[in-house]
């Protein structure tokens, strides 16, 4: 006895915007490619309720110097490389990332506090290094962000990198410097969906074009908060497909930076037994956390370990395959 | 669908003869809308009418119990398509895959580790929910005797995977007692299989390859007279899995389409090209919507990520997983043990405990009334503050319990140390790491410095 399912369809009024990070000799910057994400007009993945024009971007980490506490696996993966920003942002780029993020420290190898002259020269050698699209943060504290970003953004004017961190209390000189240099921003706020739509709109209200903002809206590590960051997104997503202009950046979330914190994923001694093999674990960590986070409609992902960025990449890939 | 008050009036004979002890028919379909009301009360209500009242009232996702004598494990009956909706009830069970050919006792040694594995998170103890037999010989015999092994070293809910029913009846017999999940129900073998699982009263997984050939067969099975259905839409990797688990739930919930309204079981292995990572995939079912998972292996290092996001996913938004306030001991303290002071959010209190136990260090864990939240969200919203502590100080009566005056603060909210100086008159205010990781080397230096 035949049955004709009729499948629920959703018609939605809005859709992601489309934004892209970097940009091309002709377009004014020095990048072999640009990343364009976003657009997407349906939940994440579902291709037969609207377009998804774009795969989510899958971006590796990197730092200006050799980090002094990261977990001994993230050495052990990396190693030489670490000790030279170049070599680092080279090797990132072998490993397959479809854009790099360069996170600036609050201190340089030989101790003394970051400097915009070091910061500028770090982010010259990246760029040589590499020809992908790239982002630059600041060490998460709003003086020292504005110290190193402002400098940041004149050197590399015209390379539409994506920069931050914008806060609520520390996003004015940070727009205005992306402002006058031809650059994207990421806009960052705790976990919430209307703090989300404020900061964006406050951005905007500077004059920031819209095609130009990411938003962060904070991400937990699986075990440590994931559900709050997941559920947030999920939201964001349904209100951007519902119209809410405000709410249709693409988001940009950290699950590298989140879960090589947790103990899961930074330790191998003195851990229960039930916690099976580190290595293969702390990798789970990170790939479950971000393969979650694309689940609910992240556009930029930030890694840390080559192994989740291979991962990630193959189920994008095959959410990306379909048949109509 | 539920059905609002008026439908149900349409149902009802109309008489307004009061005997419900309601003054009119409206009146007590509207009680019977608002679930305050029992259909049996009436004496005069059709069968028809009673029968339409009972499916409208059915869950639009119908809960399936596995297992028998020992444990159980319930999914379905889930009401939103997203967490943030309300949340999301009945975890999915994790089975273990099993063959049947690896032989009896290679079996049941696998079953008995798998079995006995707990890991702890937040207090909470996680483990495998079952465990899947599959007649890989072919044979009844070897399937019966593999049965058997589980069985015989574990308690837990199975799934018995076979598609001759001739093989899939002696697992069934060897498993008698203990309900298990019979995968699975198909175009050319079901009328069998409903028989089979008629017979055991067990609940029967159908799989087609298309959601119309399934609903069909579903439809066929329920006539048969089982109703304890299970869906397999055979889903193959990342894509279509998202497309059919998402397609099987809207139209359970959004379109109360009864033929699909039930629990889905997946094997994220099933792929034959490799291409998909097991892991992954999984992951993917535990949020979008699948009922079972059956993984391939026996693995702690991927089990264990799985049930965190498990537990994470299905945690109800409303309420974050909370430990009581009050001063906890660690490791048999003295008046000489540290103090330490945390939030009342699990993960972070857990974290914490977790670390200083290990550790061995005898100390006294100060758990203030934060709301449930985590030491740097806490501190935000103004519910982990200098007050706060100070008041957890003294309902505690810390003060005889260590003959210091020493307290630690989590590193994250060093800012506090000054306030709290001033709330806490005469006590030496400390600032800790700011990650529990580093607690144990943080008290051996400065403890050990301090105290001796
Ligand atoms: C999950 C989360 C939430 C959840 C709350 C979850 C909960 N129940 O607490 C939600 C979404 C509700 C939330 C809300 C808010 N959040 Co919030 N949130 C987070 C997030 C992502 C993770 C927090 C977490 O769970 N960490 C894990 C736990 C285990 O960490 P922990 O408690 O700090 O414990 C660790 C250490 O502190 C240490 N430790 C703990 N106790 C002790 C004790 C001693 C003695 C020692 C030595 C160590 C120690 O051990 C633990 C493990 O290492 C963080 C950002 C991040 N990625 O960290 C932001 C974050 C904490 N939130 C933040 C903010 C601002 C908020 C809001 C105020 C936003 C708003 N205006 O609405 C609200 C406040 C809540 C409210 N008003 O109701 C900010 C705080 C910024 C700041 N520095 O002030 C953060 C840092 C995000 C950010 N970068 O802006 N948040
Ligand atoms: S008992 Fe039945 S028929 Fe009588 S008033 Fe109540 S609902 Fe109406």
């Amino acid at each position: 006895m035949p049955i004709t399912v009729e499948i629920p369809k959703e018609k939605w009024a809005g859709s992601v915007r489309v934004v892209t990070l970097g940009a091309t000799r002709a377009e004014g910057g020095t990048r072999a490619k640009t990343i364009t994400v976003g657009g997407d007009a349906t939940l994440p993945f579902l291709h037969f309720d609207g377009a998804i024009p774009n795969r989510p971007a899958l971006a590796i980490e990197i730092k200006d110097r050799k980090p002094d506490d990261w977990s001994p696996l993230l050495y052990e993966t990396w190693g030489e490389a670490m000790q030279d920003p170049a070599d680092w942002a080279r090797a990132a780029e072998a490993a397959g990332a479809d854009l790099l993020v360069l996170t600036l420290s609050l201190t340089q190898a030989n101790g003394k506090p970051n400097a915009p002259d070091n910061a500028r020269a770090v982010v010259r050698q990246v760029l040589q290094a590499t020809g992908l699209p790239l982002a630059v943060f600041g060490p998460g504290q709003a003086e020292k962000d504005n110290e190193l970003i402002v400098p940041v953004a004149e050197e590399a004017k015209g390379e539409r990198l994506l920069i931050g961190v914008c806060e609520d209390k520390n996003y004015r000189t940070i727009v205005a410097a992306a402002m006058a240099n031809d650059h994207l921003v990421s806009s960052k706020t705790p976990m919430d969906v209307n703090l989300a739509k404020q900061l964006v709109i406050l951005i905007h209200d500077m004059g920031m074009p819209m095609e130009r903002i990411i938003m962060d809206p904070t991400t937990g590590s699986l075990a440590y908060g994931i559900e709050y960051g997941y559920s947030v997104m999920e939201r964001l997503r349904l209100a951007a497909l519902q119209g809410d202009s405000m709410t249709q950046q693409p988001m940009l979330v950290t699950p590298g930076e989140e879960t090589w914190k947790a103990k899961e994923s930074k330790v191998g001694e003195g851990v229960p037994e039930s916690w099976g093999d580190w290595k293969r674990r702390a990798v789970n960590w990170e790939t479950l956390t971000a393969s979650s986070l694309i689940h609910a409609g992240a556009g930029v992902v930030v890694l840390r370990h080559p192994e989740s960025l291979k991962r990630a990449q193959r189920m994008v890939d095959g959410l990306m395959r379909h048949t109509e | 669908m539920a059905l609002s008050g008026l439908q149900i009036y349409k149902l009802l004979p109309q008489t307004n003869c009061k005997e419900c002890g309601y003054p009119t028919c409206l009146a007590f379909a509207m009680k019977l809308a608002a679930k305050q009301a029992d259909l049996a009360a009436c004496p005069y209500v059709t069968e028809a009418a009673k029968l339409q009242l009972e499916a409208a009232s059915a869950p639009p996702i119908r809960l399936v119990t596995v297992g028998g004598d020992g444990a159980r494990l319930e999914a379905g009956n889930e009401t939103v398509m997203f967490r943030h909706e309300k949340t999301f009830y009945h975890r999915p069970g994790l089975f273990i895959h099993m063959r049947d050919a690896d032989g009896a006792e290679a079996i049941k040694a696998a079953v008995a580790v798998a079995d006995g594995y707990i890991v702890d998170y937040v207090g909470i103890k996680l483990g495998v929910d079952g465990f899947a037999v599959e007649a890989a010989s072919g044979d009844g015999v070897t399937f019966a005797a593999a049965v058997a092994a589980t069985r015989a070293a574990s308690q837990k809910p199975l799934i018995l995977v076979a598609p001759d029913p001739a093989v899939m009846a002696q697992g069934v017999e060897a498993a008698s007692g203990a309900r298990p999940l019979l995968c699975a129900a198909d175009e050319s073998n079901w009328q069998k299989m409903v028989e089979i699982a008629k017979a055991a009263n067990a609940p029967l997984a159908v799989r087609a390859d298309t959601l119309e050939k399934l609903a069909a067969l579903v439809e066929e099975i329920k006539k048969a007279g089982v109703e304890d259905l299970v869906l397999d839409p055979s889903v193959q990797g990342y894509a279509d899995s998202l497309t059919s688990l998402t397609q099987i739930r809207r139209l359970a919930i959004k379109k109360n389409f009864r033929a699909l309204g039930y629990p889905v079981v997946t094997f994220p292995r099933r792929t034959a090209n490799g291409e998909v990572d097991e892991t992954v995939l999984a992951a993917e079912h535990i949020a979008k919507y699948a009922g079972f998972i059956v993984l391939e292996s026996f693995d702690p290092a991927t089990l264990y990520p799985l049930l965190v996001l498990r537990q994470n996913l299905y945690t109800d938004p409303q309420k974050p997983i909370q430990v009581q306030p009050g001063l906890y001991e660690i490791n048999a303290p003295d008046g000489h043990a540290p103090l330490m002071v945390t939030t009342n959010f699990s993960i972070t209190y857990f974290a914490v405990n977790n670390e200083v136990e290990g550790s061995g260090w005898p100390a006294w864990l100060l758990v203030a009334d934060a709301e449930g939240m985590s030491v740097l969200t806490a501190w935000a919203a103004g519910k982990f503050d200098a007050e706060r502590i100070a008041k957890a100080v003294r309902s505690t009566d810390a003060e005889s319990k260590v003959n210091h005056r020493r307290i630690i603060l989590p590193g994250q909210v060093a800012v506090l140390s000054g306030e709290l100086e001033e709330s806490l008159p005469g006590w030496e205010i400390m600032v800790g790491p700011k990650e529990a990781v580093d607690i144990p080397g943080y008290l051996k230096v400065m403890w050990g410095e301090k105290v001796g």
